[in-house]
């Protein structure tokens, strides 16, 4: 954690990991004797068979909550499933927590090696949904909003991440391999490749995309921000990316792709930065579905009362409560922060000091946006404050003096006024 | 997934640069410190009086607001004592005890709470209570009428007064060096423009004070004064005499710099700024009242919403 320095208060300038040229391999985390998968759950209704507690699964075996198609995921592991609980993740969204004991020689399901020879939307929903990296691939094919533009993004979205890059380097040719994939399954020929410019300075290979660098400033990687770069534009309030014809996807799920169609086997293995008390880096490669309290384990790293686990980095990412916790597929980083680092947020007013103003990068009034925000009137913070300008980068509540969630109060209108706008068109 | 260990669990961002609400204040406390030490060498015990007595009512009567109105105190902020030194600092010497609890009561209650507290005062609160005391005891904040029975070895009497009264000649004997070093009566917290420049670059080098506001403020009121000195040099005395005398440099990084009542954008503050140094000089040079700092703060406080909406277009904003 950077503090304020004695003298002045200048704009924190973050800049992004950039990895060296050397790629150690990462450090591998032993098969766990139960693994946690989270599927998309419809509410009210049994599991399918294929799911119910004691069947048999293989690794690589499609899982799915009802047999009728419906969000899926692929199994990391070879065993028995023992549990299903309802599980509640960010803003609402709800899973079931499928436990798994594992055995310990995998047993491979065969179903996606057929599927290999013509790639098409349909098996990237089916295989990839909740493969390293994963994206939502069914947005893919909603005949309401056509998929014009393909964004694979190649930096990591927060700081001291390495992960995503990390894939990028040292997998360039399995990326390419899914680019390629994409184009054909999907016949989208508009793809860009975004990353942080200065990782890529010597970089003279072909791609099948059209490159594009970005400064390595944070916040320039954070999608939304990445959005504005390549269009010159912001979402409008209740868009999302999807609904202005461009689907956003990680380079380690593009590469995922690329490993999967040449081996014949969707990869289970989550590369994951883990940053320890002292920010010290490791990166590790653990199944899908591990906890994340033997990788901390394996590592050395002791965990107290009063500490703080964090999936993702240190601006952007979300405390988890357990250290039971499930490694998922878009978990890029686990960030431990000892008790006595943890500076916490205040309910304290605004005093107007300006910081936030100082340091915001698409220049959001932040401080009058607060002031409605706090008061719950969402609308009003989006037409007269720019709400919809904002990026979600954290900056404003990392400088902000009296310690104001700011980020969570902005995150939780855009969330609101969704759910509003959802429900009047609804009523329509 | 249940886990033997509690840990803390909060919304992103999980960083922060370690700055606070009372370290802000406590800084500005500190940098108050050398013009306070040459108040008190100047005024003597009366001074320290009416300046603890003001610091101490300030407080009591923010734990006593916090009290009544069952909400967690907010003494331990800072805001208070801050209140109380700066109202105090404006004082004269020799103020009744009474004036002192009433003024820190108008700052603090009227001033700070019923506006609704920290953050949301749209006067500087010891502005407003001195103002409102001006209003109502002409007397007994007229700097010449209380100091008259107290000794000095330097000019007995206001300047800016008598630079009013009777032109640019009646302080021709004031030198500038004894303006500086404080040699002026006043206040007790704001006759040495040194020891302010002081404390007011050392808020600004930690970043506590944006130096648009003091720097804007001081080239405007220089400014004004100028063009009023060069029309009439013997009715308007020069820029340099008014930037240290009376209350201006303790305004300029004391007053118009206060976090609420001020704007945060960049072009807001310098307009800010500017403003309050222009209308300081009209009040001086063709208004009534002799010192003018503390109509003319109250007066861009006002005009600090407005000013504020100037800002950049936010990203991705068309219209």
């Amino acid at each position: 954690m950077q503090l304020k320095s004695f003298f002045g208060s200048p704009k924190p300038e973050f800049r992004y990991e950039l990895l060296s040229t050397a790629f150690p391999e990462p450090m591998a985390v032993a098969l766990p004797e139960t693994v946690t998968l989270l599927i998309p759950e419809q509410p009210g209704t049994a599991p399918c068979q294929a799911i119910k507690a004691g069947a048999k699964v293989k690794t690589g075996q499609k899982l799915s909550w009802d047999a009728n198609g419906g969000p899926s995921i692929v199994s990391s592991v070879t065993g028995t499933i023992q549990s299903h609980t309802p599980y509640t993740g960010d803003y609402g969204k709800k899973f079931a927590a499928i436990g798994i004991a594992t055995e310990k020689a995998d047993q491979w399901d065969e179903s996606f090696q057929s599927l290999t020879g013509e790639p098409t939307v349909q098996t990237l929903i089916d295989h990839f949904s909740g493969a390293p990296g994963g994206a939502d691939f069914s947005k893919l094919t909603d005949p309401g909003k056509p998929i014009k533009t393909i964004v694979v993004y190649g930096g990591d979205t927060d700081l001291l991440v390495e992960t995503n890059l990390f894939v990028l380097k040292s997998r360039i040719s399995a990326v390419m391999n899914g680019v390629k994939i994409l184009k054909s399954a999907t016949g989208i020929d508009e793809i860009f490749a975004v990353a942080p410019s200065e990782a890529f300075q010597n970089y003279d290979g072909h791609f099948e995309a059209n490159v594009k660098g970005v400064p390595v400033d944070y916040p320039a990687c954070q999608p939304l921000m990445i959005y504005y770069q390549l269009f010159g534009k912001m979402l409008e309030q209740g868009q999302s990316f999807e609904d202005t014809g461009v689907f956003f996807i990680r380079a380690e799920a593009v590469g995922a792709i690329g490993q999967a169609f040449s081996q014949g086997r969707v990869p289970v293995e989550k590369i994951l930065t883990i940053l320890d008390k002292s920010q010290r880096k490791h990166l590790v490669s653990a199944r899908i579905g591990t906890p994340i309290g033997g990788i901390l384990k394996m590592l050395n790293i002791s965990l107290n009362d009063r500490d703080r686990i964090i999936f993702g980095g240190p601006m952007t990412g979300r405390a988890v409560y357990s250290e039971q916790q499930p490694v998922q597929f878009d978990t890029d980083a686990i960030l431990v922060q000892d008790a006595n680092d943890i500076i916490l947020n205040s309910d304290y007013p605004c005093i107007n000091c300006g910081e936030c103003i100082r340091t915001c990068p698409t220049r959001v009034p932040v401080n009058m946006l607060i002031r409605f925000l706090e008061a719950g009137e969402y609308q009003d913070g989006a037409d007269l404050y720019d709400l919809y300008s904002c990026v979600e980068c954290g900056l404003c509540s990392y400088v902000c003096t009296a310690r104001i969630p700011i980020l969570q109060y902005i995150k939780l209108a855009k969330f609101e006024l969704a759910r509003m706008t959802l429900a009047e068109e609804k009523n329509d | 997934m249940i886990s033997q260990k509690k840990f803390v669990v909060s919304h992103a961002p999980f960083w922060h640069n370690g700055s606070g609400v009372p370290e802000r204040h406590f800084n500005a406390i500190i940098a108050t410190a050398p013009a306070v030490l040459m108040g008190l060498g100047y005024f003597g015990i009366s001074a320290v009086a009416a300046l603890c007595l003001s610091v101490a009512t300030a407080i009591g009567w923010e734990w006593l607001f916090c009290l009544i109105s069952k909400r967690e105190s907010t003494v331990a902020d800072g805001q208070a004592i801050l209140i109380g030194l700066i109202f105090g600092m404006l004082l004269p010497a020799t103020a009744p005890w009474w004036l002192v609890v009433t003024g820190t009561f108008l700052a603090i209650v009227v001033g700070k709470q019923l506006f609704g507290g920290i953050g949301a005062t749209p006067f500087h609160p010891a502005v407003l209570s001195v103002a409102i005391l001006t209003a109502s005891w002409k007397m007994y904040m007229d700097i010449d009428a209380q100091l008259v029975n107290l000794n000095f070895d330097f000019t007995p009497y206001h300047p800016l007064v008598a630079a009013k009264a009777f032109g640019s000649q009646a302080i021709s004997d004031i030198s500038i060096c004894d303006l500086m070093i404080g040699k002026q009566i006043g206040g007790i917290g704001t006759t040495c423009g040194l020891a302010l420049i002081l404390g007011g670059v050392y808020l600004i080098l930690r970043g506590y004070v944006r130096w648009q506001i003091p720097v804007s403020f001081i080239a405007g009121l220089c400014i004004t004064a100028a063009l009023f000195h060069l029309a009439n040099p013997e009715k308007y005395a020069g820029p340099i005499f008014h930037l240290f005398a009376g209350y201006t440099l303790f305004a300029a990084f004391f007053l118009i710099t206060d976090d609420s009542s001020s704007p945060v954008n960049h072009i807001p503050m310098l307009i800010y700024g500017a403003l309050g140094g222009v209308i300081t000089m009209l009040i001086r040079n063709v208004g009534t009242d002799a010192d003018g700092i503390i109509f003319a703060v109250l007066l861009i406080n006002i005009c600090n919403p407005l000013i504020d909406k100037i800002r950049p277009k936010a990203v991705g904003k068309v219209a």
